[in-house]
């Protein structure tokens, strides 16, 4: 079987895969990230959105050994080593942002890089724009919408701190 | 101690882990050894089965057994039962066809399980599935009610040859025909309400455990009643015991009603792992949720109101024909019957009011609760109707409303249909929502928008609904073959802290935090040392699990039941601590107290004491703090309220764009404002997606169109407006939290809210009525047409 060697989380790992093995299957299958989720089978749910190198990708529709080499940011990678939260998953909880918490995972994948990739700001259309790509069935996505604008003054702000 | 107890907007306690990705969802188990299902399903409608070769399938590689449904009828195993029982205008019961676990001799359905495969790994499972033989002879299929109907139609079952499940009534239908022939005005409208697919976030998934030791099974499954598949699964397929059986429904993502039934692959897995003695995993992809997750609503009807000249309801007659798919899910009969005609007085005096409902078996997926279940069909057919009253009378939609509402001075008020509404006050819902939505400056703005060229609408709609199910007798006397209480056990541990064990099932309602603030209430223990477990006949007494918003009014109210006895117990014990009467001990914010004096003792000193009986009452009470109970609702709870929708319709596109939405809702006592809000959030876009956008769409032939994620339109983020909250609250009469519940009201008043308002937007092309969902097409042809 082909091996695939990537970086998840931090952590280097050699795996042997099928050619037909999905990314999302290795993470949650080889690796026991069961954070990331599958809701469908057509891309179009978004629960296992990931980030490979920095970008979000629905971990469905991407086969294992494209992500040879690359590293890969999963839910459970995404606080700091001491347990804080990122930004993002503390306005999802402040804001009351996740009911049955499927869709979690993948929702604030990829609204860290929707926020990530508007440093000059994002409006509210914009948001929900960008969460084109994510379903939630359960919050009508309007507390999604407020958690999302109240983190990006924390990332961005947090970012110009650091500069 | 920060306020946390009733009413707090405390955030979520289960938020920590559903965020770092640490849930434990049913498809994230995995046991040792485990094996893989697969299941093979029918893509006929309506078929013969001449035969089934599963020799090929059996050789391929990983492959460990392939079983068929004779498999499981050589084995006795039983039919999926059916949980109620409806009874005809005639009396006669309804027809209950098999509903064998996997197809015997025909598959009624695209999506009806054929046979499973089962391997060592998924994908090795799935080919295998895929090379079983399966030789078809083709039947004529039927997949609308009209056509199920019609004379000459194939019949889905051989026991009810002309389709129909049962020919059901309720009310005086000669003195709603009097009212009607004594009327100044009749109003009618036809309409549909469309077929709805659930598609909760989490795919259903089951994974069978066996014990060779014990002989012991457990079945892990995405259930919103762990308990009540138990009793199903094992009393009437598998032959389980109880004692032998436990079911675990961990971290599930999402329900609304589609996760309540008993489903054919939870039996599959569990009888699968004790034949091949080893843990066997299905879980389904997203179209095969399509095809097999029950789905919701698809009723076709006729209403008809009569009115006095001064526009007072006289009498209501409405004629419905339900479809129940091709087999009978597990609650399926009682969503059109008693989850629906007893609504139809909604919140009016209307004084008679009689409803006919033909139930169906059409070549379709089965139908069953889907949130709401039942109150949305009746209430979208009401408020649509009452706007029709309005147009037709030349009164006011608001003041026929108001006109017609059952005063807030009128409760207990007994329906014509069966229910008694504890309590409400409709006129106060209407003007906050009203108030709210600035329904008096929408003129101002309909003729704003007309400038740039789109039709502007305000829709509303007054919606009452019945939940908190159920008392068991009055169900029982209705055809339900279960209870419908709960159960709480609370364990107060040696140093304080509190496990509450609880027969309710969060599956997204927020249940750790809102039923441990019940515990901060009532014991004044700090939420941070509540623990709230839900969703294991292993570990829990027992329960009826999450539907019908029953969670706080009945599961609450259990939990209530059980702090009392810990309360009264407690105050034994403290009286023996402090040496005075038990009347004279209070018991308030954790401190049991003697009446008058300065003598206290901690809830943490008297479980102490409870659990190290040293000095301790030992003659007249055992030890231990730890106290169960069962509460069984006096009666349904009646949440209500008012929604008012806004929209824009393009003129060149027919598309809608929903500019502002208000809900202002009467849910009885609220426990987090916060969760209440989301859950109302929740159910609106629900609502406003069976309006605008959703539809499960058969073909004449009984293939399912609609039958992924790109062919059946999911709300998204940008299909949905920003949803405004309220709520004017009467308290519930008969529960002691004063609780109605909040997890159905949005879905349910929000899709009249949504087309009153674009009938009302597109007032000039002389729409009657615009049957579910409003498409761009759909609007687009009705503008082109004129």
């Amino acid at each position: 079987m082909p091996q695939v060697t990537l970086t998840v989380n931090g952590k280097q790992h050699t795996v042997e895969v099928e050619g037909r093995t999905l990314l999302v299957e290795l993470l949650r299958e080889k690796l026991s990230l069961t954070g990331t989720h599958v809701g469908c089978d057509t891309s179009q749910c978004g629960a296992c959105v990931v980030h490979v190198d920095g970008v979000a990708a629905k971990s469905c529709t991407m086969l294992a050994l494209q992500a040879d080499g690359t590293n890969v940011l999963t839910i459970e990678g995404l606080a700091e080593a001491d347990g804080t939260l990122h930004p993002m998953q503390e306005m999802f909880r402040e804001h009351h942002a996740l009911q049955c918490g499927f869709c979690t995972p993948g929702m604030v994948m990829s609204a860290v890089d929707l926020v990530n990739s508007h440093p000059e700001g994002l409006t509210e259309k914009q948001i929900r724009a960008g969460l084109e790509g994510n379903l939630c069935r359960c919050t009508g996505y309007h507390n999604i919408v407020k958690a999302i604008a109240a983190a990006w003054p924390l990332m961005h702000g947090k970012a110009a701190a650091a500069e | 101690m920060p306020f946390e107890g009733i009413g707090a907007a405390v955030r979520r306690k289960e938020d920590a882990r559903f965020l770092s990705g640490n849930g434990n969802y049913t498809d994230d188990i995995n046991r040792p050894g485990q094996l893989y299902a697969y299941l093979r399903r029918s893509d006929r409608p309506h078929a013969t089965i001449n035969s089934i070769d599963t020799a090929a399938a059996a050789k391929m590689p990983g492959v460990v057994a392939v079983f068929t449904g004779a498999d499981m009828a050589a084995d006795n195993v039983g039919g999926l039962p059916c949980g109620w029982q409806i009874h005809c205008k005639d009396g006669s019961p309804m027809k209950e066809p098999a509903h064998p676990v996997l197809a015997v001799g025909k598959v009624r359905h695209v999506g009806d399980p054929v046979a499973v495969a089962i391997a060592e790994t998924k994908q090795q499972a799935k080919d295998a599935a895929e090379a079983i033989v399966i030789d078809y002879q083709d039947l004529p299929a039927v997949a609308s009610l009209r056509d199920a109907l019609a004379p000459g139609a194939v019949a889905v079952h051989d026991d009810a040859p002309d389709n129909l499940c049962y020919d059901w009534h309720i009310g005086d239908k000669a003195v709603v025909d009097a009212a009607f022939a004594g009327a100044a005005k009749v109003v009618k409208l036809e309409l549909l309400n469309n077929r709805l697919i659930p598609n909760a976030m989490e795919p259903r998934a089951a994974v069978g455990d066996f014990d060779k030791s014990s002989g012991d099974y457990t079945l892990y499954t995405t259930s919103q009643n762990p308990h009540v598949i138990r009793l199903l699964m094992g009393a009437f397929v598998l032959h389980i015991p109880e004692n032998k059986l436990r079911v675990v429904a961990p971290d599930v993502g999402g329900g609304f009603g589609s996760k309540i039934y008993h489903y054919a692959e939870e039996a599959i897995v569990t009888w699968a792992a004790g034949k091949v003695r080893r843990p066997v995993k299905w879980t389904a992809e997203r179209t095969e949720s399509f095809m097999s997750d029950a789905h919701g609503r698809d009723h076709d009807s006729v209403a008809e109101m009569a009115l006095d000249a001064n526009g007072k309801f006289l009498a209501l007659r409405v004629s419905t024909l339900a479809n129940m798919g091709g087999y009978l899910s597990t609650f399926a009969p009682c969503i059109p019957t008693y989850l629906y005609a007893t609504l139809l007085a909604g919140v009016y005096t209307t004084p008679a009011i009689y409803c006919e409902v033909k139930a169906v078996f059409t070549n379709t997926v089965p139908v069953d609760a889907y949130r709401g279940a039942g109150r949305p069909e009746a209430t979208f057919m009401l408020e649509r109707l009452v706007d029709a009253c309005a147009k037709d009378t030349g009164i006011d939609r608001v003041e026929i409303r108001r006109k017609n509402f059952i005063p807030s001075d009128a409760f207990p008020y007994q329906t014509p249909v069966a229910l008694q509404y504890d309590s409400g006050n409709y006129q106060a819902t209407l003007d906050a929502c009203l108030k709210e939505a600035d329904y008096a400056g929408f003129e101002a703005r309909r003729a704003a928008a007309a400038a740039k060229g789109k039709l502007r609408g305000i829709g509303v709609s007054t919606y009452l609904e019945a939940c908190g199910i159920a008392p068991s007798a009055v169900v029982g006397s209705l055809g339900a073959r279960a209870g419908l209480y709960e159960c709480a056990n609370i364990k107060v541990h040696p140093t304080g802290s509190v496990t509450v064990y609880t027969g309710s099932h969060s599956h997204g309602q927020g249940h750790e935090t809102t039923m441990a603030q019940l515990v901060v209430d009532q014991l004044g223990v700090p939420l941070d040392q509540v623990e709230v477990v839900h969703g294991d006949t292993g570990k829990i007494p027992f329960g009826m699990g999450t539907y019908g918003s029953r969670s706080l009014a009945v599961g609450g109210s259990a939990m209530v039941k059980a702090m009392d006895k810990i309360v009264a117990k407690g105050k034994k014990i403290a009286a023996h601590l402090m040496e005075a009467s038990v009347d004279d001990i209070e018991f308030k914010d954790n401190k049991f107290s003697v009446a008058g004096t300065d003598k206290e003792k901690s809830l943490t000193e008297i479980s102490l004491a409870a659990y190290v009986p040293h000095n301790y009452p030992i003659e007249e009470l055992e030890p231990g703090l730890d106290e169960t109970a069962f509460y069984d609702p006096k009666n349904f709870t009646f949440p209500g309220g008012c929604h008012v929708a806004e929209v824009e319709v393009d003129k060149e596109t027919g598309t809608v764009e929903v500019v502002n939405f208000v809900a202002v809702d009467d849910v009885g006592r609220v426990i987090n404002p916060m969760i209440v809000e989301g859950q109302v959030q929740g159910g609106v876009a629900q609502g406003i997606g069976q309006a605008l956008l959703e539809n499960a769409v058969y073909d004449d032939a009984g293939q399912l169109l609609s039958g992924s994620m790109m062919d059946y339109t999911m709300p998204r983020a940008d299909d949905l407006p920003n949803i405004t909250v309220g709520t004017e609250i009467t308290l519930c009469t008969h529960n002691p939290l004063g609780s109605k519940g909040c997890g159905e009201v949005g879905a349910i008043g929000s899709p009249p809210a949504i087309i009153n308002a674009i009938v009302d937007a597109l007032k000039d092309y002389n729409v009657r009525h615009i049957n579910m969902p409003a498409t761009p097409q759909k609007l687009w042809s009705i503008m082109a047409a004129k």
